[in-house]
């Protein structure tokens, strides 16, 4: 789509659209091209030189038993972590849509947690699961079960998952509702007029009418776990017990920062670009589908 | 969202009240780590550290808030929320501006490298910070930007949602505008100060609230690049307040702490609550 009337002159526009391209090339395509060049050579410890190795870096990752099981770590993370925060946000919408009076309510309790930064939902719930003083841990003590995070992998995992979903219950919560609140009423009092009950409705009618928010949802939330995530993890686990919760970004800033292994660092961050832009194009492809709908 | 008139499909009675039953559960179960937090910032430090906490607030709350704003840990919390507050705005006030500038001059201009700086601006949407900060942490040493409220803004600035906002929006204003400025013998800049941003009010708002809370939430950035206590912000500092070692950390502080850095986002997101569902519709959009 394009403008009919426009005005006239090149000098304004390239003045008025200058502090964006100047941002984006200083902050973002310089280091992004950065990134591309040093995954391609070594540098000597000392940082003096460096050596060019075409694709040993990504050769050595792939090749890196760590690497390989962060990968996995990865995705375990994001499927758990998207099933954790839908379908909760999917059953309260349906509540909520459910009731006429009094869920303005509770929406407005609901989007709380969206406001709280993952670091600080990451404090919240390592205090409740602390192993001297949390409270949940305390009571599963009294039930007899031994909770520590800190030594074992599934026990911190099941953490960071819980802590990274809480907040996007919220997020998903709003963009069910919005999606149910436009599902026609006509549909659904034409299906129960033929004898079709709550639930059936739902799984036969509303859940398909659903199906465009809910792919752009599982895409959003994916990335989300990607990316977005780093804050729980570091103040939870700080990728630990022996790396079970090191996810891909968290392995880029211990490799990059914390073990001062640039080359491998880089490699990583463009492995993580193309993985970015996959997700986007299916972003796109499935925004493309909620148009069509 | 308005809610539908009564019809035949919604409950009444035993179904309504059941209703009403699952969701405040629902309500209380996401809210109990907040309250928890809460009650941890008004109770003494003892009174955590034997387990179990109390479950309902004790009498410390101005002793442990006053800890928190003016002694902190490392630095007084009050710091580290004005630190947060400037990185928060700066963020979401230089984005809106460079947004509106570079959508205009792409929506009302036809100018060489027009499609080019749109595509360049285009495949900033696809890559977040976390992705490229080994390099970006180099660009901001090498401009001395460390330690620096510059440095903690610019970088975040680099993305492209606002400007896909406004250029969508500006593409929905009447070409009579335009064309009646035009006629009138108002220049560009005069249509866009008197005409496109007024009626862009609603999106520039409602983008504000989303990036706010955008930026008063990072975390990694921050971590990087303040080595300074002075210039940490509240949400990367709490975990700098957790002792190293074995040291008992000082719960009702870092508590306090906690809750003093949720409040000024919960308060933007419920008093926004219609700019920011719209915002955030929008801009996932």
């Amino acid at each position: 789509m394009e403008k009919r009337v426009t005005f006239r002159g090149w000098m304004l526009p390239l003045l008025l659209i200058a502090p964006q391209v100047f941002i984006s090339a200083v902050f973002f395509f310089y280091p992004a091209g950065q990134a591309v060049w040093q995954s391609l050579f070594i540098p000597d410890p000392f940082g003096l030189s460096t050596q060019f190795v075409g694709m040993g870096n990504f050769e050595y990752l792939f090749g890196d038993r760590h690497y390989r099981a962060s990968f996995y770590t990865t995705a375990l993370f994001s499927i758990l972590v998207t099933l954790a925060s839908m379908i909760p946000a999917l059953f309260l919408a349906v509540l909520a849509d459910r009731l006429i009076k009094g869920s303005g309510v509770y929406r407005t309790l609901l989007i709380w947690p969206y406001a709280v930064a993952p670091a600080v939902a990451g404090v919240l719930w390592l205090f409740m699961f602390n192993t001297r003083v949390g409270v949940v841990s305390w009571y599963l003590g009294q039930l007899g079960y031994d909770w520590n995070h800190v030594l074992n992998g599934s026990e911190a995992m099941g953490l960071v998952v819980v802590a990274s979903a809480w907040g996007r219950i919220s997020y998903n919560f709003l963009f069910f509702f919005a999606a149910l609140q436009a599902v026609p009423r006509s549909v659904i009092e034409a299906a129960a007029i033929d004898g079709a009950r709550f639930w059936r409705r739902f799984f036969t009618i509303v859940l398909p009418l659903l199906s465009p928010t809910t792919f752009f949802l599982l895409v959003v939330n994916v990335v989300y776990s990607f990316f977005e995530t780093f804050g729980v993890i570091h103040t939870i686990t700080s990728g630990g017990p022996q790396q079970a919760t090191t996810i891909l970004v968290y392995k880029v800033y211990s490799d990059g920062f914390v073990g001062q292994d640039l080359g491998s660092s880089s490699a990583q961050s463009v492995v993580l670009l193309l993985v970015v832009g996959l997700l986007t194009v299916l972003q796109f492809k499935f925004i493309e589908k909620r148009v069509h709908y | 969202m308005a809610s539908h008139p009564s019809g035949m499909v919604e409950k009444r009675g035993a179904g309504l009240w059941l209703t009403h039953v699952l969701m405040i559960l629902g309500v209380l179960v996401i809210f109990f780590p907040i309250w928890l937090a809460f009650v941890a910032s008004t109770v003494t430090q003892p009174e955590i550290v034997r387990p179990p906490m109390p479950i309902w607030p004790g009498d410390q709350f101005w002793e442990n808030y006053k800890a928190a704003l003016f002694s902190g840990v490392n630095v007084p919390v009050a710091t580290m929320l004005l630190n947060s507050l400037i990185m928060a705005m700066g963020i979401a006030v230089g984005k809106i501006v460079i947004s509106l500038l570079s959508a205009f001059a792409i929506v009302y201009f036809r100018f060489p490298g027009r499609i080019f700086f749109f595509w360049m601006i285009f495949i900033t949407l696809m890559l977040p910070v976390e992705v490229r900060i080994v390099p970006t942490y180099e660009v901001i040493a090498g401009f001395g930007m460390l330690n620096s409220y510059s440095g903690l803004i610019f970088p975040l600035i680099a993305s492209a949602t606002a400007t896909f906002l406004f250029r969508q929006f500006f593409l929905t204003i009447p070409d009579e505008l335009a064309e009646a400025a035009r006629v009138d013998g108002a220049g560009p800049m005069r249509f866009f100060i008197d005409i496109v941003v007024p009626m862009s009010r609603t999106n520039v708002a409602a983008l504000f609230v989303i990036l706010f809370i955008y930026g008063w939430n990072q975390y990694l950035w921050p971590l990087l690049i303040t080595t300074d206590p002075e210039m940490n912000t509240i949400v990367m500092g709490i975990k700098q307040m957790f002792p190293s070692g074995d040291d008992v950390a000082e719960w009702p502080v870092i508590m306090a702490t906690s809750i003093l850095a949720m409040i000024p986002p919960v308060i933007v997101v419920v008093s926004m609550q219609k700019l920011f569902i719209r915002g955030l519709v929008d801009s996932e959009k």
